[in-house]
């Protein structure tokens, strides 16, 4: 984790919070997650409990934190969400899409509290906020160095479900390694699992079969890194939420990491000092949400100095990854030259860019 | 060696005994267990079976929510348990409560936005009728085929999981739902949704029909004569032939009920707690009503009281997890502690152990 950024992003946390006091401040707060896998998952859940726990470097005595793991998306969630409410937690983040219905019904029960729906669009209640992060721009790294990288021309991609998060991760992998490589050609195979190694495993190896040789997953296990290590270098993938600094010099070449830890500092920063707001957030590589893990030795000098290139055009905001001219699947007309891709777009993502073989599974 | 020797006569005490000495001697291990992972273990255990239900705090929002969580559990375990005393094993409960959930929901968001008083009748219908066809494959495979009921049964879980999936992506996705998967909110639909009888108590419709379920079941097995054929198949499957019991048509009935109920537990949630289909929507009340089932002794009664105790660990499990800080693998370890310890108890009031050696000694 980038210790840096936690002290920079919490400063400006606390720097913005000085502008219009929204709120009383607060003396202590107890901060509550929600989080849908175990937290030694090594990629999503994990990830935001180092959030949580950078939450308690940040502010020590004067934060509490409370956790649980493992809580399913559905009729579940809405109870633990109440039972922490009724404990007397002031602010409480629910880290998986699946909790949106839950959290907005809890949050219209418990006014004071602060609800934080991470990757969600409904904001009910004035006390509802959501942030996301725009993991599209790390995949725009990945696609360039996947498309420089493979020999065989082909490329994949371990996809989890159909939703518009994972198919603008897809649509911005392949549209910068067609840019690089114009002849490659992306495979998809859909796992309906966001954890599930013996799946991803099982995707990976059918895609190793087929001849690809750069994976890219949006699957959180290490399972894929590990079956391309057994391929002695020919296979190369990405770490996926997490660095998955295991497998480095190869086949881990790369990696986007979820750094949720600024966010959750900023936040209850904001509640602590009187200048929490509702928002709906949306930051990148830019805002320190998303992290390009190092890009390790496996890759050429000059590949990895284009990829850095385009990390830093997108940090810069020089770059969108989703700019003109693009063209649908079917050939419609997208994105004019020059044109950029808006978030509301992007957020309904439904199609694949010209180029992509295959369809997305309804 | 040892060697299992079947009791001529278990004791009567112990048939009832068992499962309140299984659920000490969970206490008892899972509170090692807290230890070594450096909680109280009385407090770990007061705040699983004592808070949901007294502490001042939770109670009067976890004690509905006991309700809420049996319901669903009491119901489909009721329909195992009919199966389970006949030698009929449907451990695909889960796949029929999905299908059931998708069927009852599927003709809800048909009629969307009429309103109208039928369409809440016509849902359970639907959702009775999804999990009853899902539980007939099995039925049919083996009463055609001579297939296993167990592994036709548990693998249709998950094809009916996918089933889910693409339903929650395709057919039923919300229209208004910006492309993300998922059904419309049955709970926002007045004519659909299976809210609340009485404020303030959690009870549903789902828990009614469990109370309905276990009367039901309890007249049944007391009263009916399909009761006795289904005790006698069990018990003595020989027997039961001699007195003109059709294996074939016990197996389909026994399947049919359990997969209808399961079904109706799928409509009830879906429709009610949950309120949309959704790709995870399914949490596994289809498998740990085995466990109810088992811990009830295969009786209504005993299923009612062993429904509400899981659904007690369950919540009392979760407060424990976020005030203790104690891993969910903690919980779910300790729930399966007590499905071990009732099976270990069981099995050492229906089997003596003898050591042969020893034996050979005596004589």
């Amino acid at each position: 984790m980038n210790r840096r950024t936690l002290l920079a992003s919490a400063a400006l946390g606390l720097g913005l919070s000085f502008g219009g006091a929204a709120e009383a401040q607060m003396d202590k707060v107890k901060a509550c997650f929600v989080y849908v896998g175990p937290i030694g998952d090594g990629g999503w859940t994990y990830q935001h409990d180092q959030g949580r726990l950078q939450l308690i470097e940040a502010f020590g005595d004067k934060v509490e934190t409370a956790y649980q793991e493992s809580v399913p998306e559905g009729a579940d969630a809405e109870r633990v969400l109440t039972q922490m409410a009724l404990s007397g937690c002031n602010i409480i983040f629910t880290t998986s899409f699946g909790y949106m219905d839950a959290t907005n019904a809890v949050a219209a029960k418990f006014p004071d509290v602060k609800f934080e729906h991470a990757t969600g669009y409904k904001r009910d209640h004035p006390n509802v906020s959501t942030y996301n992060a725009r993991f599209y721009e790390g995949r725009a790294v990945q696609g360039t160095i996947a498309g420089r990288m493979t020999k065989s021309g082909k490329i994949g991609y371990i996809a989890s479900f159909p939703i518009p998060e994972v198919i603008m991760g897809i649509n911005s992998y392949y549209v910068h390694a067609r840019k690089v490589n114009p002849d490659v050609e992306l495979s998809v195979i859909w796992a309906y699992t966001w954890f599930d190694p013996a799946k991803e495993a099982d995707a990976a190896k059918a895609m190793i079969e087929q001849g690809v040789d750069v994976i890219a997953s949006h699957t959180d296990s290490t399972a894929p890194l590990a079956e391309a290590a057994k391929t002695n270098g020919a296979v190369i993938g990405f770490g996926q939420a997490s660095d998955m600094a295991e497998y480095k010099p190869s086949p881990r070449v790369s990696s986007i990491i979820d750094n949720w830890g600024p966010w959750y500092v900023k936040r209850v920063g904001a509640l602590l000092d009187g200048s929490y707001e509702q928002v709906d957030a949306w930051e990148g590589i830019a805002g320190g949400e998303v992290l390009i893990g190092e890009i390790t030795d496996a890759v050429p000098a000059e590949v990895k100095a284009e990829a850095e290139a385009m990390r830093d055009a997108i940090a810069a905001g020089t770059y969108h990854p989703f700019t003109g001219p693009l063209n649908k699947q079917d050939g419609s007309a997208w994105l004019g030259e020059g044109e950029v891709a808006d978030d509301g777009t992007l957020l309904g993502m439904n199609f694949y860019v010209e180029g992509i073989s295959g369809e997305i599974p309804q | 060696m040892l060697i299992l020797e079947r009791r001529p006569t278990p004791s009567r005490f112990w048939a009832w005994g068992t499962p309140f000495l299984a659920v000490i001697l969970t206490m008892i291990a899972g509170g090692l267990m807290f230890a070594i992972l450096g909680k109280d273990p009385f407090e770990a255990i007061r705040t699983i079976f004592w808070d949901p239900l007294f502490n001042a705090q939770f109670a009067a929002y976890s004690r509905p929510q006991l309700l809420v969580k049996a319901g669903p559990l009491i119901l489909i375990a009721i329909g195992l348990s009919l199966g389970f005393r006949a030698g009929i094993w449907n451990i695909g409960a889960e796949g029929q409560y999905i299908m059931g959930a998708i069927f009852g929901a599927g003709v809800g968001l048909a009629f969307y936005p009429m309103e109208a008083w039928f369409i809440f009748p016509l849902m359970v219908i639907a959702g009775a009728f999804g999990g009853l066809i899902w539980a007939m494959i099995p039925a049919i495979l083996k009463t055609r085929f001579r297939t296993n009921e167990i592994l036709v049964s548990l693998l249709l879980v998950y094809v009916a999981e996918n089933i889910l999936a693409s339903m929650s992506l395709g057919l039923l996705r919300n229209p208004e739902g910006g492309g993300f998967p998922g059904s419309r909110n049955l709970g926002q639909y007045p004519s659909a949704a299976n809210h609340e009888l009485i404020a303030g108590t959690g009870m549903h419709w789902g828990v009614v029909a469990a109370f309905i379920a276990v009367i039901a079941a309890y007249i049944l097995l007391q009263r009916h004569i399909l009761g006795f054929q289904i005790k006698l198949a069990g018990q003595a499957p020989r027997a039961a032939r001699f007195a003109g019991v059709s294996p074939d048509r016990l197996v389909v009935l026994c399947m049919g009920i359990s997969g209808a109920l399961a079904g109706l537990a799928g409509l009830f949630e879906v429709a009610g707690p949950a309120g949309q289909i959704s790709i995870d929507f399914n949490s596994g009340y289809g498998f740990t009503a085995i466990i109810v089932a088992f811990l009830g002794r295969l009786n209504p009664v005993g299923i009612l009281l062993a429904g509400l105790l899981m659904a007690l660990t369950y919540i009392g499990g979760e407060l424990a997890q976020f005030m203790l800080g104690l891993p969910s693998a903690a919980i779910q370890a300790f729930q399966g502690m007590l499905l071990f310890f009732l099976l270990a108890v069981d099995l050492l009031s229906n089997y003596r152990i003898r050591v042969p050696m020893l034996m050979k000694e005596a004589r």
